[in-house]
């Protein structure tokens, strides 16, 4: 169970996560004015902010170990810090720099980190397959490490997801199996693209255990991980859980989101960082110094990692014809 | 290891798709990374005979019957691979990578580029490619170049059993994904009529044929006629035919990534005449690419304009005549020999 020194740890991951992904746009917005180009700038490309989903990514982690591995979506920033990814090699991928995860070659959608095991995928479900031969690697191995695949609710109507579930459970494998519900697939509602209310029904057509978590609560989502995970390590077999979650900001910075109407509002309001803070004030595990001064720690570690990025040299052009081969 | 096969000489003679499974068996002997998986690879023995014994002597948790779920389960060869395990993973027909091309150029072929090196993906994706037997449009395709054309797989097409092991060995001792592609017409099949090249003299013993060489079968100094996989089998029958009148050199690719170009390139300012012969689509493909080479080395090196048999643009037909009009046939290779020679 969550203990309260775990709460407090949960709410420093998650304030590092929000005062890292509010730096990132920050500076992505920076320099694209007056005309604002996707292209221009220093931080160029599409970016998809992961505000709001930072308990899923918490909730799980800590569940997680180093040699645990997770496969990610095009929204993978929570994941990757909350996994353990170097938070300045991240950095200085996603600012396209020659120090980055992949000296610039993957940027923010396609982060990879093998010490962590960690890596994400541009394309929607592809990722979860590939969770499923991690799996089985470790299985054959016979670790009791296991692997995560997360995606959002839309990933689950497209054919990836199906066949992962499938195989993972046909071959009884260590897999976790995570839906960020945050209820838009770009401007498209989960009500006009999927036909139940609770996706994680969709898990007994594959013989495996699974649940729906509401209220995005971290704690809640930590206890359903650690199930699941503990499930894994004991030979027990693949789970799904569908986590519903909310997404604050737009699908990608610059979408001005004119189709979320008065949801939007109500969404802001359900930000779970002030809620989940509320709740530790209250029981007494926070005081408003202890805040301030886990969001200057949190500050001083982002700018740092942000001025690593910004300092460090971009990559050599020929580069680019660099790793198409081993 | 790379002399031509002599197919009388030695004591054994295999069909390919024996020299293929005994090539995955010595590896999975000496690596237990490596492991076996696809639709009806354990059993049955493969389709078309790639994975023939394996199970029997591995078992299903290292050759593994797979549910009709290409994207899942090549997607788990990645994962596999991406933790250090040598998956052989087999697609049946290259006409299914329509259900599951995203794992393969997105995923299989990108992951290594976009980790800036440091994610390696040791896999092989073998499968079936090719006509003549009347499986029309939906089963007959070769589409090497398809895979070709993305950056980050290798592509390897044998056209004789030697070869087949040879180069089977070094694509699963390759840290990079590898296409694989065999022909059912050189797999000599008990179902299906074959060529005497199909069976051919095999060593017992381990060996590797470097991926990336071309062979040349049959040198000549008339004319250069380049090919891969069955075509290649086809352009020997002819080249022995006309032994005495025109002397033909017959380059076999033995893989599409990487192309060997100086192997063309040599033997083209030798002959000064070029045909090509491929059962891949004709356009924007793999004799076109072939050309260019040419092309942009020196064109001056052609003394004759390029003679290309290749598959017409059209999808593959069923009925015999309607296919047979389409396909590289020895009768079109001899007359694109003599046409090369008039000029």
């Amino acid at each position: 169970m969550v203990d309260n020194d775990m709460r407090v740890d949960f709410y420093k991951e998650m304030v590092r996560i929000r005062t890292y992904e509010a730096a990132l746009q920050r500076d992505y917005h920076a320099d694209k004015a007056p005309a604002w180009d996707i292209g221009a700038g220093l931080i160029p490309g599409e970016m998809h902010l992961s505000a709001g989903q930072e308990p899923v990514a918490v909730g799980l982690c800590a569940n997680l170990e180093q040699g645990d591995a997770i496969t990610g979506p095009h929204r993978p920033h929570h994941l990757a810090l909350a996994k353990g990814v170097d938070m300045k090699a991240m950095t200085a991928e996603i600012f396209g720099r020659d120090t980055g995860l992949s000296h610039g070659k993957g940027g923010h959608m396609h982060l990879f980190d093998p010490s962590q095991h960690f890596s994400c995928s541009g394309i929607i479900a592809q990722g979860m397959p590939v969770a499923v031969g991690q799996a089985l690697a470790f299985s054959r191995r016979g670790t009791a490490n296991v692997a995560v695949a997360v995606a959002g609710e839309g990933a689950a109507n497209q054919g990836g997801f199906h066949e992962a579930l499938n195989l993972a459970s046909m071959w009884k494998l260590p897999v976790i199996f995570i839906i960020e519900d945050n209820d838009w697939a770009i401007s498209v509602n989960r009500e006009t693209a999927t036909p139940i209310k609770d996706g994680s029904l969709r898990a007994s057509a594959y013989g495996m255990p699974s649940a729906r978590i509401e209220g995005n609560d971290v704690d809640a989502i930590y206890d359903a991980c650690r199930t699941a995970v503990e499930r894994a390590r004991a030979g027990g077999g693949p789970t799904l859980l569908e986590i519903h979650t909310v997404r604050l900001w737009g699908h990608f910075e610059g979408d001005a989101q004119a189709y979320r109407g008065d949801e939007l509002a109500a969404a802001t309001e359900n930000d779970p960082i002030p809620l989940y803070e509320k709740r530790l004030l209250a029981a007494g595990l926070l005081t408003e110094d202890s805040i301030g001064s886990i969001k200057a720690q949190a500050e001083e570690e982002v700018e740092a990692a942000i001025a690593y990025a910004k300092a460090s040299p971009e990559p050599k052009p020929s580069d680019a014809y660099l790793h198409v081969f081993a | 290891m790379t002399a031509p096969v002599d197919v009388e000489a030695g004591a054994r003679r295999v069909t390919t798709a024996k020299a293929i499974s005994e090539a995955i068996a010595q590896e999975m002997r000496a690596n237990p990374e490596v492991f076996v998986m696809g639709e009806d690879v354990g059993p049955y023995g493969g389709i078309f005979g790639s994975t023939g014994g394996l199970f029997e002597e591995f078992g299903a948790t290292r050759v593994i019957d797979t549910p009709i779920s290409e994207t899942g389960f090549i997607g788990a060869g990645i994962g596999a691979a991406v933790e250090g395990m040598r998956p052989v993973v087999e697609l049946m027909f290259v006409d299914f990578l329509g259900v599951c091309f995203d794992q393969i150029y997105n995923h299989m072929a990108k992951i290594h580029y976009e980790s800036g090196g440091n994610v390696k993906v040791p896999m092989v994706l073998m499968m079936a490619v090719g006509g003549g037997y009347s499986d029309a449009a939906q089963h007959s395709q070769c589409l090497w170049a398809t895979f070709a054309h993305m950056p980050g797989m290798k592509v390897v097409a044998p056209s004789n059993p030697y070869d087949a092991k040879g180069l089977m060995a070094s694509a699963i001792k390759d840290d990079n994904p590898v296409i694989f592609m065999f022909h059912k017409g050189v797999m000599g099949l008990p179902w299906m009529a074959k060529n005497p090249r199909s069976i051919g003299a095999v060593p017992e013993e381990e060996y590797t044929v470097p991926i990336g060489k071309a062979a040349i079968p049959h040198p000549g100094t008339d004319v250069t006629v380049v090919s891969v996989s069955m075509s290649v089998q086809h352009c020997l029958d002819v080249a022995e035919k006309l032994e005495g009148t025109t002397s033909v050199e017959v380059i076999d690719l033995r893989s599409i990534v990487p192309l060997d170009r100086e192997a063309i390139l040599a033997s083209v300012a030798k002959t000064g005449r070029l045909v090509i012969v491929d059962e891949d689509y004709r356009s924007f493909g793999l004799s076109g690419e072939i050309v260019a080479t040419i092309a942009d080395k020196d064109p001056s090196m052609l003394k004759v304009p390029v003679q290309r048999v290749a598959y017409p643009d059209i999808p593959v037909p069923y009925a015999r005549v309607l296919e047979y009009e389409a396909l590289p046939t020895r009768d079109k290779i001899e007359a694109a020999i003599a046409a090369a020679m008039k000029g």
